[in-house]
């Protein structure tokens, strides 16, 4: 045999630098990332028009009224000290409604009226302002009572004539609230990052199957290895969401300079007064970079190793079907487990690489500690290497066939076949 | 095996090295053996060609010989190295399926295909710019906005774009027209003289026989012949053509056994013992000579015969098998 050649091939880093700048630009410069862009606006409409509506039915529909059964005079003061009271308790007073108006003496049927079950009516205000009487299902009961004596006491003038002011001191936070506070970062975090990996990985394995259907995988396979391949795909898609990010952190970080100079902006939020999460909004920011880019480096390792296997879309959406739900349910698991923080439940959703970004996302808003996260990113990244391992295995090993592939041998009653020859 | 490495001619640029070897090369996708044993060797500098019907397993055995994928038995050295994936800068490839990025423009997508070879991009998008202006492509088109046969000549441009010593070529004519055929022709011999080694496969054998020095003819996974094209041809007797005059006589007594008429005129294959001794015969007879060709076998009768051969030893194989079930 002849002597032999030096080595002669592209280190694996730097074939996956050239497929990540190929990747990398084709997909800056495409709709795909206008849509990624765009892709966590949709929830947030989604949420705030829920939101709204939800709110506005609440407001048109949720407030409860009270009927008043009375003689006309005792009706008109009991309504001028409404209003009055009104004025002062706002929606500590509850809505009056009058319903009927009774001569003395007169009974009036609250009961019958309430199991008609008319408009908002939720109780029944009857009898006369020195004994009043209140006809209510039990929950309401506790609820109406107070406010039913302190009105019908300002009818009778024997509340007190004015109310003193009271003075009021703002707090930033109660215990309470600071917790809630917190839980409801983590959980904002933990969807943004669910919905961001998940339009990612999806992007990823269009972006294989593409690259199938171009049929460029083979001149690829010819020239590095497949591990560069699988790499520079993956960390192509995640610069792109990185740049992403940052547009998005700069349109973010401008709207909370314009509402620390201005309150809130256009009215609608304002950033000064959003809960801080424990280990504070910096090291917030960080991380969850740092847990999006292991989250979405796992699940795309497996989206890619199943582009692999699959020939066409549709094989392809079949196939990642199972993982998506799976990942979905992952996603919930987090979200219980952030609920039981230092529980067993919440040490496993760490433990399982594909549902550990999401805990411990969690873990950054509710915990000020920050040494679990050092030891989560290394474990993680382990993961992360073993994924893409297999991943560009399975995928060297499956995708680069030629020939027709024999028929699947049938089991059970049925007698197995043999495959011919190519 | 049935390939006798020993066949092979020295080919135009002989240097004695080997540019491929390949020993016993088998491969097997699910049970299913799409290569069986198969023996290659290829000079350095030579134009080799890779004969076999759809499905012989050609492209799986450049597969192999490349490192796209690994053989189940056998070994290969490609440039003298066991591991041929580790010296891609040296190979270049075009596959059988042909694929671009659709979105990038002519010279970029050459430079792309140099980058994968370690060429820097500034210098592979240069000489993208002056390969596809002397072939006479559009240099800023995209690759979506090309014909099939144009974007073809792209990939193939950026298949040498990075100056290999080896080029594979998998069925490198399919999808050209005429004109760009011989366009593809006089760059392979270019590339030989320039001393790069090309091999393609082909079921089209009209390239080979005009291009190759020497050829593999694989059918059914396995290599029935291998060596040069003149010893291909060689293995089929010529062809006589005779016409006479006379149109029966004790003349014909003196014509080979098989020899089939059409009028005045005979065909049959030249007799081992030459065509001396049947001239003799038919002068002798009064056939009256009226014209004779002797017409040397071409590659494609070669290819029928062997690859018809092959077919037929792989079926006598398989009836025993399936009277055995």
């Amino acid at each position: 045999m002849n002597e032999q050649t030096p080595k002669s091939r592209l280190s694996l880093l730097r074939a996956a630098l050239v497929i990540a700048r190929r990747d990398f630009a084709a997909i800056l410069f495409s709709r795909v990332f206008f849509f990624f862009l765009l892709g966590p606006l949709f929830p947030i409409i989604v949420g705030a028009l829920a939101g709204g509506i939800g709110s506005s039915l609440d407001s048109s529909a949720g407030e409860p009224e009270i009927a008043v059964a009375m003689t006309a005079s005792d009706e008109a003061r009991l309504f001028e000290a409404h209003k009055a009271l009104r004025a002062e308790l706002g929606p500590g007073m509850p809505l009056i409604r009058q319903v009927a108006e009774l001569q003395e003496g007169e009974e009036f049927d609250a009961p019958a009226l309430l199991d008609r079950r008319e408009g908002n009516i939720a109780a029944v205000l009857s009898g006369t302002l020195e004994r009043p009487v209140l006809t209510a299902p039990e929950s309401r009961l506790g609820m109406f009572r107070g406010s039913v004596a302190l009105l019908t006491a300002t009818a009778l003038g024997k509340s007190p004539e004015a109310f003193p002011p009271v003075a009021t001191q703002v707090v930033a936070t109660s215990g309470a609230s600071d917790k809630r506070g917190r839980l409801a970062t983590a959980q904002a975090g933990q969807t943004l990052l669910f919905l961001l990996i998940m339009l990612l990985a999806g992007m990823v394995l269009s972006n294989l199957v593409e690259e199938k259907a171009n049929k460029i995988i083979e001149i690829l396979a010819a020239a590095i290895p497949m591990d560069a391949v699988f790499m520079g795909k993956l960390f192509a898609m995640l610069g792109v969401s990185l740049v992403g990010l940052a547009l998005w952190g700069t349109v973010i970080g401008g709207l909370v300079t314009l509402s620390d100079m201005q309150g809130p902006v256009a009215g609608f939020v304002d950033f000064s007064k959003l809960p801080e999460p424990g280990v504070g909004w910096p090291l917030f920011f960080v991380l969850g970079v740092v847990y999006f880019s292991m989250g979405y480096l796992l699940l795309g390792s497996i989206f890619l190793a199943i582009g692999s296997l699959a020939t066409t879309v549709r094989e392809v959406q079949t196939m990642s079907m199972p993982v998506t739900m799976s990942q979905v349910l992952l996603f919930f698991f987090a979200s219980y487990a952030m609920a039981k923080p230092g529980e067993p439940v919440e040490l496993l959703a760490i433990a399982f690489p594909l549902s550990s970004p999401f805990a411990m996302l969690a873990r950054a808003a509710l915990s000020e500690s920050v040494f679990p996260h050092v030891v989560a990113v290394a474990w993680q990244a382990l993961w992360v290497f073993i994924a893409v391992r297999l991943g560009a295995r399975l995928f060297r090993k499956r995708v680069m066939k030629s020939g027709p592939q024999p028929v699947k041998a049938k089991r059970g009653l049925f007698r197995k076949g043999s495959a011919r020859p190519a | 095996m049935d390939v006798a490495l020993g066949q092979t001619s020295p080919s135009r640029n002989a240097s004695g090295r080997l540019a491929i070897e390949a020993r016993g090369l088998v491969k097997r996708f699910d049970g299913t053996l799409a290569v069986d044993g198969v023996d290659l060797t290829v000079q350095v500098g030579a134009i080799y060609g890779i004969l076999g019907p759809n499905g012989a397993g050609k492209t799986t055995t450049l597969r192999m010989m490349l490192g796209i994928i690994d053989p189940d038995e056998g070994v290969r050295r490609v440039l003298g190295h066991d591991r041929p994936s580790e010296i891609a800068r040296l190979i270049g490839y075009l596959p059988e399926e042909r694929g671009l990025y659709p979105s990038m423009k002519a010279y970029e997508a050459i430079a792309f295909m140099g980058a994968l070879r370690g060429m820097p991009l500034k210098e592979g998008r240069e000489r993208g710019r002056k390969l596809l202006e002397e072939y006479g492509l559009p240099v800023e088109r995209q690759i979506r906005q090309m014909s099939k046969g144009m974007a073809q000549q792209v990939q193939l441009l950026g298949t040498l774009v990075h100056d290999p010593q080896l080029v594979v070529l998998d069925e490198p004519f399919s999808g050209l027209d005429a004109i760009n055929q011989g366009k593809l022709e006089r760059l392979i011999r270019g590339l030989a003289d320039k001393g790069t080694t090309v091999i393609f496969s082909t079921h089209v054998i009209a390239h080979a026989e005009r291009l190759c020095d020497e050829v593999a003819i694989i059918a059914g996974g396995k290599v029935p012949y291998a060596g040069s094209v003149d010893a291909a041809r060689d293995r089929i007797p010529a062809q006589v053509r005779l016409e006479t005059a006379s149109k029966d006589g004790p003349w014909r007594a003196a014509l080979p056994p098989g020899s089939k008429a059409e009028g005045n005129f005979w065909n049959f294959a030249l007799p081992e013992s030459g065509i001396e001794p049947l001239l003799r015969a038919l002068i002798e007879g009064e056939a009256g000579i009226l014209s004779l060709s002797i017409e040397r076998a071409g590659l494609h009768d070669a290819f029928v015969a062997i690859a018809g051969e092959a077919a037929a030893r792989a079926l006598a194989e398989e009836k025993p098998l399936e009277a055995r079930r």
